[in-house]
C-alpha cells in the first residue's frame, strides 16, 4: 500500500491587522491508502485548518502537501478543484447541503461536475444505501439532522473518492444518530477502500480509527496507531 | 497524478440546470427587484416606441401635414425674381396669405385675435380640410363664406350662418373648422384659424404697413420631381430674395426633430427610473449572494471551478434581467397606446401606433445588460469565496481584486454613457448626464455615509433604550442606510427637480407684477391712427404705458461685405436669420427695464445722419459676428442707411413686452414709413374685453394681443408638459417604492431574529415597534430631505447660470413630498415588523428555523 497523503513541514498563519497568528507550525505526517485516520485536539488547535489544507482548499505558507500523488503547491485553484472532484469526498459537521436542492440533486452534484452520465441512477442507489431511497425528492429543510448527514455521506461517496475528509461528522447529531452515521462511514470505507480522515474531538469516535494524531497549538503532540487496532 | 489541464467542464446545460435548481426557491425574494427594472424598461420602451411611431407617422403624413408637396413662402409680396421662379415651376397650384387680426361677430360683443388664412385654389391637395358640416370645406370658396375654428365657435356660441367681421369685410360663417393643414393646436389657442376666400383679403384692408403677413404658394408635384434636389437648387436663390422653399420632406424632418428633442428629455426621465431599478438589483444581488456564500464554498469543495460558480449566478441574474426585459417591454408597448390621449394637443398628426421592433430589442437588451452590469460587483464576490468557508474556518477573506472592481465600475459608467448617447445623440449632453448621475448618486451615498459616521461618533449613549437601538440599527452589519437613502433620495430628487423646473419656467414666462408691466399689446397701429387709438385707451380710464414706433428694415451689408456675398460664402458662420430677417426696429433716447448696457454708450439722439451709432442686442452681435465700432448697412424700405455699433445691450427676452434687437437713436427714423405698438395695462378681464371691442370697432386692422390669454395658454401648455413629465417620473417613484419594499423585505429575517431576541429578553411589542418606526423615520427624513435639498441646489444653479433669474421654489416638495414619503417609508417598515410583534417569540423562531 502506498501513501495517499503526505504532509511535510506544513505551516500556515493568518494575519489580523498587525498580529500574525500561526495556526499550524511545521506539521508533518502521512496516511496510507485505505487507512482510517483521526485528527484530534481541543478547539482552536488547528485541526480543521489542517484538514482544509490537506484537501487543497487553501494554499500553505510553507511546507508541502502531496495528495493522491499530486503536489498541491504545483496545482492552481482549478486543478485543485479537479483533484477534489475526482479523488476527494467531504462530510461536514453542519452537513452543508445545498438548501435549494433536493436530496438527490445534492448527491449528484459531484457526479454532474465530472460530466458523468446516469448520475441520477447512481445518486438514487447511493441514497438507497444510506436508507433514504424514498426521500430523494425531499429538500434539506424537510429532513432531520441525521437524515441530512446521511445525504451528505451519500454525496461524499458519490464520486467514489480515494480519500474522504470528515470534519466533526457527528458534532451536530445526538449520540444514537451519530452512531448510525459513523457506522455508515466505516462501512462504506471498508466497502470502497476509501481512506477516511476524521477531524474530531470525540475520543470515542477517534478510537474507532486505525491511527490517531493529536495536535495542540498548531503542532503535533502525538501520532500513533490506536490501541484497539 | 493530476494532469495540469483545465478541470472537466460539465457544460452549459449543467450550469443552466444548477442555476434553475438554485434559483427556483429564491424567485420570490428577487421578484420585487425584477419588478423594479420592469418599470424602468417599460418607461424607456414606451417612449422609444412612441417616438419611433410618431416619427414614422409624421414622415408618412408629411404631405397631409403641409397640404401640398412643397411651398414657397415669403414675408413680403414676392418680387419679380421670386415670381419668375414660381412661374418656372409652372405656377402655384394654390396660394394663401395669412396674418393675425382681430375678429368680431354679429351675435356677440366679444372680439378675438385670429389667424386669417385667405386661400385661393384647391388647397389642401393632401390631408383634409375637416369642417362641420362636411360640405362647408367644398363650398366656402364659392359661397364667399368663412370657416371658423371649431373651438372658437363653441367658445363664442357661434353657429353656421352667423357673421364674422374681419376688418372691413363681413362674411357669413359656412361652418366650423376642425382641422386644416398648417395649423397646430398650441398656436390655434392664441390665434385660432379662420379660412376665407383669398379674394376678400384686399377689401378687408387688414394688410397695412408693418403687418406681419405670410404669403404662401402651394405646389402639387405631379412630375415626381426630386424634391431634395429642388430644395438644394432653389432654396439659396429664394433665400437671396427673402423667400423660402419648404418641401413636405424637410417640414416633416423639422417637425420630427422638434418632437424628438422632447422625446429625448422624456427618455432620460425614463432612464433614471431604470437606473434606480438597477441600484435595487445591485442591492438585491448583494444580499442574495451573501446568503449563497456557504453554498458557493461547498460547491468549490466538491470541485466546481471559480468560473463555474460565477456563471451559475450570472445566468440567474441574466434570466431575471431577461424576464424584466420581456415584461417591461410588453408593458411599455401597451403604455404607448395611452400617450396619444395624454398629449393629443401637442402632436401634429392622428397616430396609428404599432410595435416598433427597435424598441422591443432595446427593451430586452436593456433588461439583460443593465441587470448583469449592476449585479456584476456583488457577483464577482463569488470568485473570492474560499472553499475553506465550508469548514467553518475563520478564514481571512481574499481581497477582491482592485482591478476587477475598477473594471466593473468603468463598465457601469461606460454603459450609462453609451445608453444616454443612444437616447440623446449628443456626446456632450450624454457626458453631462453621466456626470450628473454619478454626482447625484455619489452625493446621496456620501450623505448616508456621513450620517452613519456622525451617529457613530456622536452616539447619544445617555438617550433612552429605544432611540439608542434605532440609531444602532443604522450602522450595524447588513444595515440598509445606504440603499434606502439612495432609493428615497433619487426618487425625491427627481420629483422635486420637476417641480422646481416648472417653477423656473413659469417664473420666466410670467408677466412682471410691477405697475409698469403691460398686459395688452396693440400691434400694427398706423401712424394716422396713433392719436385716436391713444385717446380711446385714455378715455376708457386706462393708461398708455408705451407707444413704440416700429420701422422695418433688412441688413444689407455687414462690416463692408454685402449680404448677397455672405450668403454665397459657404465658410461664413454668420447666422442665416441675420441675413434673411426683416427686422422690426425702434428709436428712442433711453434704455428700458428689460435692457442692460453691456458695452459702449447708448446714444440718445443724433443730428448728423451720415454714420448712425445704433445699439444692438448681445444675441444679435453674437449671431451677426459684429462688435463695437463695426459698421452695418441697412435697407430701410428702399433707403440705404449706414450705421455703426455704438453700444451692445443685454436684453431679457423672456419678459412679455416689446423688445428689440436693434435700437436707433432719435433724430434718424422719424420720417421713415412706420407703425406703432402701443401697450397698456388693464385691471380686469372685463375692462380688457370692453376696450378690445371699442378698438376693434374703430380700428379693425389693429391686432390686440391679450397677454393674460397668452400666459394662460403658456401655463396650460406647461401644465400639459409637466403632466407628461410627472407621468414619466411616476415610474421612478414607483421604482423607488419597489426598491424600498425589496430592501426592507430582504432584511426581514434578520430583523425578525433581532426583534424576537429583544422580545425574548423582555421587550414589549410596543418598544420593538417604536425602535423600527424610529429607524425608518430617520431614513425617510434623511433620504427625502437630501433629495429635496440636492434638487433645490441644482435648480438654484440652473436659475443662476442658465436662466439668469431668481425663483421662489414651490413648497410642494417640503410640505407634501417630505412628510408623504417619510410616512410611506414608515408604513412599509412597520408592516414588515408587525407580524413579529403579533406572534409569540417561539412561533416566530420555529417558523424561521423551518
Amino acid at each position: 500500500m502506498g501513501k495517499i497523503l503526505k504532509v511535510e513541514n506544513l505551516t500556515k498563519s493568518y494575519s489580523n491587522g498587525d498580529k500574525t497568528l500561526t495556526v499550524l507550525d511545521k506539521v508533518s505526517f502521512d496516511i496510507e491508502e485505505g487507512q482510517t485516520f483521526a485528527i484530534v485536539g481541543p478547539s482552536g488547535s488547528g485541526k480543521t485548518t489542517l484538514l482544509g489544507l490537506c484537501a487543497g482548499l487553501d494554499q500553505v505558507d510553507s511546507g508541502e502537501v502531496e495528495l493522491c500523488g499530486s503536489r498541491l503547491s504545483n496545482l492552481d485553484e482549478n486543478q485543485r478543484a479537479r483533484l477534489r472532484n475526482e479523488h476527494v469526498g467531504f462530510v461536514f459537521q453542519d452537513f452543508q447541503l445545498f438548501p435549494t436542492l433536493t436530496a438527490l440533486e445534492n448527491v449528484i452534484v459531484p457526479l454532474e461536475l465530472r460530466g458523468e452520465k446516469n448520475a441520477s441512477k447512481t445518486g438514487k442507489e447511493l441514497l438507497e444505501k444510506v436508507g433514504l431511497g424514498d426521500r430523494w425528492h425531499h429538500y434539506p429543510s424537510q429532513l432531520s439532522g441525521g437524515e441530512k448527514q446521511r445525504v451528505a455521506v451519500a454525496r461524499a461517496f458519490a464520486n467514489r473518492p480515494a480519500i474522504l475528509f470528515a470534519d466533526e461528522p457527528t458534532g451536530n447529531l445526538d449520540a444514537e444518530t451519530g452512531e448510525k452515521v459513523v457506522k455508515l462511514l466505516f462501512d462504506l470505507n471498508k466497502e470502497a477502500g476509501t481512506t477516511l480522515v476524521i477531524v474530531t474531538h470525540d475520543l470515542e469516535l477517534a478510537e474507532k480509527t486505525q491511527q490517531i494524531m493529536r495536535i495542540k497549538g498548531g503542532t503535533i503532540v502525538d501520532n500513533q496507531v490506536a490501541s484497539s487496532w | 497524478m493530476v494532469e495540469k489541464n483545465q478541470p472537466q467542464k460539465p457544460g452549459f446545460v449543467w450550469l443552466l440546470r444548477m442555476a434553475w435548481r438554485d434559483g427556483r426557491s429564491s424567485w420570490n425574494k428577487i421578484l420585487l427587484f425584477m419588478l423594479s427594472t420592469v418599470l424602468g424598461i417599460a418607461a424607456v420602451v414606451s417612449i422609444q416606441s412612441f417616438g419611433s411611431n410618431l416619427k414614422d407617422n409624421i414622415a408618412l403624413r408629411s404631405k397631409a401635414l403641409m397640404g401640398a408637396d412643397y411651398i414657397i413662402d415669403s414675408d413680403d409680396l414676392p418680387n419679380e425674381r421670386v415670381n419668375a421662379i414660381i412661374d418656372s415651376l409652372g405656377g402655384a397650384d394654390a396660394q394663401e396669405v395669412n396674418f393675425a387680426s382681430m375678429a368680431a361677430f354679429n351675435t356677440t360683443e366679444a372680439t378675438k385675435l385670429v389667424r386669417v388664412r385667405g386661400i385661393e385654389g384647391g388647397f389642401p391637395f393632401y390631408g383634409e380640410l375637416e369642417t362641420q358640416p362636411e360640405e362647408a370645406a367644398n363650398n366656402y370658396q364659392e359661397q364667399g363664406a368663412a370657416l371658423v375654428d371649431a373651438t372658437l365657435m363653441l367658445q363664442f356660441g357661434l353657429e353656421k350662418g352667423d357673421t364674422i367681421h374681419l376688418g372691413k369685410v363681413s362674411l357669413p360663417i359656412a361652418g366650423s373648422l376642425k382641422s386644416i393643414p398648417g395649423s397646430n393646436a398650441i398656436f390655434s389657442s392664441i390665434a385660432p384659424p379662420v379660412a376665407i376666400p383669398y379674394r376678400f383679403i384686399a377689401s378687408s384692408e387688414l394688410i397695412q404697413t408693418g403687418s406681419r403677413v405670410d404669403y404662401e404658394y402651394y405646389f402639387k408635384d405631379e412630375a415626381n420631381t426630386d424634391l431634395e434636389r429642388l430644395d438644394r437648387e432653389l432654396d439659396p436663390m429664394l433665400d437671396a430674395e427673402g423667400a423660402d422653399l419648404d418641401t413636405h420632406l424637410s417640414t416633416s424632418q423639422r417637425l420630427g426633430r422638434r418632437y424628438e428633442n422632447f422625446g429625448k428629455f422624456l427618455n432620460l426621465v425614463a432612464f433614471i427610473a431604470l437606473l434606480l431599478g438597477c441600484v435595487g438589483i445591485a442591492s438585491a444581488i448583494h444580499l442574495y449572494i451573501k446568503e449563497k456564500l456557504p453554498s458557493i464554498a461547498v460547491l468549490k469543495c466538491l470541485g466546481a471551478s471559480r468560473a463555474q460558480t460565477f456563471k451559475i449566478f450570472l445566468i440567474q441574474v441574466a434570466f431575471i434581467g431577461l424576464m424584466g426585459g420581456i415584461i417591461g417591454t410588453a408593458a411599455g408597448i401597451g403604455l404607448q397606446f395611452l400617450f396619444p390621449a395624454l398629449i393629443k394637443d401637442l402632436i401634429p398628426v392622428q397616430l396609428e401606433l404599432s410595435v416598433a421592433p427597435e424598441a422591443v430589442i432595446a427593451g430586452l437588451l436593456l433588461g439583460v445588460s443593465m441587470s448583469v452590469l449592476f449585479a456584476l460587483y456583488p457577483l464577482i464576490g463569488t470568485l473570492y469565496v474560499s472553499p475553506l468557508q465550508a469548514l467553518r474556518v475563520s478564514h481571512q477573506p481574499s481581497a477582491r481584486s482592485k482591478r476587477s472592481s475598477v473594471l466593473v465600475f468603468v463598465a457601469i459608467f461606460a454603459s450609462i454613457f453609451i445608453i444616454s448617447l443612444w437616447l440623446l445623440e449628443d456626446w456632450q449632453y450624454s457626458l453631462a448626464f453621466m456626470g450628473g448621475t454619478i454626482v447625484t448618486f455619489a452625493v446621496l451615498a456620501g450623505i448616508a455615509q456621513l450620517f452613519i459616521r456622525s451617529v457613530r461618533k456622536y452616539f447619544p449613549h445617555h438617550w433612552n433604550f429605544e432611540v439608542r437601538q434605532s440609531l444602532l440599527n443604522l450602522f450595524r452589519p447588513n444595515n440598509q442606510t445606504l440603499i434606502l437613502v439612495l432609493a428615497i433620495g433619487v426618487g425625491t430628487f427627481l420629483i422635486s427637480t420637476l417641480y422646481f423646473s416648472r417653477d423656473l419656467l413659469l417664473a420666466e414666462a410670467s408677466i412682471e407684477g410691477g405697475s409698469n408691466s403691460p398686459n395688452m399689446i396693440l400691434l400694427d397701429v398706423q401712424t394716422g391712427q396713433e392719436k385716436e387709438v391713444l385717446e380711446t385707451i385714455r378715455s376708457n380710464d386706462q393708461p398708455v404705458l408705451s407707444n413704440i414706433p416700429i420701422v422695418t428694415m433688412r441688413v444689407d451689408e455687414l462690416k463692408g461685405k454685402p449680404v448677397r456675398e455672405i450668403r454665397k460664402d459657404t465658410s461664413s458662420t454668420i447666422n442665416r436669420w441675420i441675413l434673411n430677417h426683416e427686422f422690426r426696429t425702434t428709436y428712442r433716447d433711453s434704455l428700458i427695464d428689460s435692457e442692460t448696457l453691456e458695452e459702449g454708450e447708448f446714444t440718445r439722439e443724433v443730428t448728423e445722419t451720415n454714420v448712425i451709432p445704433i445699439s444692438v442686442s448681445r444675441d444679435f452681435a453674437g449671431d451677426a459676428e459684429v462688435s463695437m465700432g463695426d459698421t452695418i448697412r441697412f435697407n430701410v424700405q428702399g433707403k440705404i442707411m449706414t450705421t455703426t455699433i455704438g453700444s451692445i445691450r443685454a436684453v431679457d427676452w423672456s419678459r412679455l413686452q416689446p423688445n428689440f434687437s436693434i435700437v436707433f437713436p432719435k433724430g434718424v427714423l422719424e420720417q421713415a414709413p412706420q407703425f406703432r405698438v402701443v401697450t397698456t395695462k388693464l385691471p380686469t378681464e372685463e375692462a380688457s374685453a370692453k376696450l378690445q371691442q371699442k378698438l376693434v370697432a374703430k380700428f379693425p386692422n389693429v391686432s390686440i394681443l391679450d397677454l393674460r390669454q397668452v400666459l394662460n395658454v403658456i401655463e396650460e401648455l406647461l401644465e400639459k408638459i409637466a403632466w407628461i413629465i410627472n407621468f414619466m417620473a411616476s415610474f421612478s417613484i414607483l421604482t423607488g417604492i419597489i426598491v424600498l419594499l425589496g430592501a426592507v423585505r430582504s432584511s426581514k429575517y434578520q430583523r425578525m431574529r433581532e426583534s424576537v431576541l429583544l422580545r425574548t429578553l423582555g421587550a414589549k411589542g410596543k418598544q420593538v415597534l417604536r425602535i423600527v418606526a424610529l429607524e425608518y423615520l430617520y431614513l425617510g427624513i434623511l433620504g427625502a430631505l437630501s433629495g429635496i435639498l440636492l434638487s433645490l441646489l441644482g435648480s438654484q444653479l440652473l436659475a443662476w447660470f442658465v436662466f439668469d433669474t431668481t425663483f421662489s421654489p414651490s413648497l410642494f416638495p417640503f410640505l407634501v413630498l417630505l412628510p408623504g414619503l417619510t410616512l410611506l417609508i414608515l408604513i412599509i417598515g412597520l408592516s414588515n415588523s408587525i407580524g413579529v410583534i403579533k406572534s409569540p417569540p417561539l412561533e416566530v423562531l420555529r417558523k424561521e428555523a423551518a
